[in-house]
Formats: structure tokens, sequence, C-alpha cells
């Protein structure tokens, strides 16, 4: 089974945890993202995601790389979920597990920033007065290369 | 030469499609968006990311027959 996956189906947290709990580790750091109601002033009905499949699967399996250089006994399972998301459905499941706790923390972490800065994945919120395509959320600047910034994550 | 454009988020409401077929004049990446800009009247692409054949590429990047270009605004997901 693949590491790394986009679902249109509803996420098992359970399942996810289970695929990175082995004997060599001694902590499991499952990261859920979950859709959240209240934006500032702005009330959420439903989400929409998007994704440029083929490649945000590429890309989440480059963030399971880089975590496998700087955290080399983690082992890390993605799933995103894609379509139509109600309040409180999970968006996005990350699952590290590690000998000790700090380094599940920390590679879970990089991982959700990572998402956020490399993997084609977009949401749209549909309000009761409209909608809109987010992005931009980590507030980076214009992407004037073309290309992403690659900003390390100090561990 | 022939190049295959795909479209995301707004850009693809902008369009009307997610995917259109382009018979590109120039060889860049660059070239490419200005004709993207002008025929589908495609906002803020000053802040998408460039794909070419799922990998990240830029303006200079040189494309060829039957590349898969995909413009990429800022990504949201998590």
């Amino acid at each position: 089974m693949n590491s790394c996956s986009i679902t249109r189906e509803p996420i098992k947290v359970e399942e996810i945890a289970s695929r990175v709990t082995r004997p060599e580790a001694g902590a499991v750091a499952l990261f859920i993202g979950t859709v959240r109601e209240l934006t500032g002033d702005k009330r959420t009905l439903y989400l929409e995601y998007q994704a440029y499949e083929a490649m945000a699967v590429k890309k989440l399996e480059q963030i399971r790389t880089e975590i496998g250089e700087r955290w080399p006994d983690a082992q890390v399972v993605i799933v995103h979920r894609i379509g139509r998301l109600e309040i409180t459905d999970i968006a996005v499941a990350i699952a590290v597990s590690t000998p000790h706790r700090d380094s599940a923390y920390e590679a879970n972490r990089y991982a959700i920033e990572r998402i956020k800065e490399i993997v084609p994945i977009w949401k749209k919120e549909h309000w009761e007065d409209g909608e809109e395509w987010i992005g931009n959320q980590k507030g980076t600047q214009e992407y004037k290369t073309g290309k992403p910034e690659v900003t390390e994550i100090e561990n | 030469m022939k190049i295959k454009v795909l479209l995301f988020a707004h850009l693809q409401e902008e369009a009307g499609k997610g995917e259109v077929e382009l018979e590109l004049q120039g060889d860049t990446v660059k070239e490419l968006m200005a004709v993207m800009e002008k025929e589908y009247r495609l906002t803020r692409l000053p802040q998408a990311m460039i794909a070419v054949n799922e990998e990240f590429a830029d303006e200079e990047t040189v494309l060829k027959e039957g590349d898969s270009v995909a413009i990429l605004p800022p990504v949201s997901g998590g």
C-alpha cells in the first residue's frame, strides 16, 4: 500500500496510525486537520478541495523522503481528502512513528508545513454569501520564479 | 508545438475548463503564460507556480512537444 495518497472517502485515522505502528517505535504522532467553521468573522458552510492528483501524490512522497533524510528513524503516512467536506470533517491525516517522542512531533509538524508549501491541493470556502478559492495561507510572497520558496524549518 | 495546459482552482473557473490544448509559437513557459493570460483572461498569474510534467519549473523552462504544463495557484491544502 502506498504511504501517501489522495482520497475522496472519509479518512480513517486509526487505520492510518496503525500503518506506522511497529515494535521499534515508542511514539506515534497523529495530526488531524479538520474543517473549521469560523475563520475570522466568516462562517464556512462547507469546503471543496481540489488536487492535481498525480503531482500531489508525488509531492507527498517527496515530503516523506525529506522526513526520512532529517529523521532517519521515522515512518510516515499522509492521506489528504478532496471533494466536498463538511464542518469537522477530516481533510488531512499525518501519522509519524519514531523510537522517541521528540522526533515524532517534529517530523509531523514538518510534514504539515511542507504540505502547505509544495503540495498542489486547493480549498474553496463556501459561505452563505459567497465562495472563494483560498490561497497563500502561509503568507508567502508572489512566486516570482514560478517555483515555491523552499524554506528550511529549524529543528 | 502542441502543449497541454492544466488549470486549477480559480484559474479553472475563469477558463471554464481544467484542461486546454495550445498550439504554442514560442518554446518557453513565459511565452505560454502570456498566451494563456491573453486568450483566457486569467487573473493572478504572477502568483502562480508552474509545473511541467508534474515537476516544478520556472518561466525560463523550455518546453517540448507534448509537455503538460500545470498552472498552480498558491496552494491551500491541509
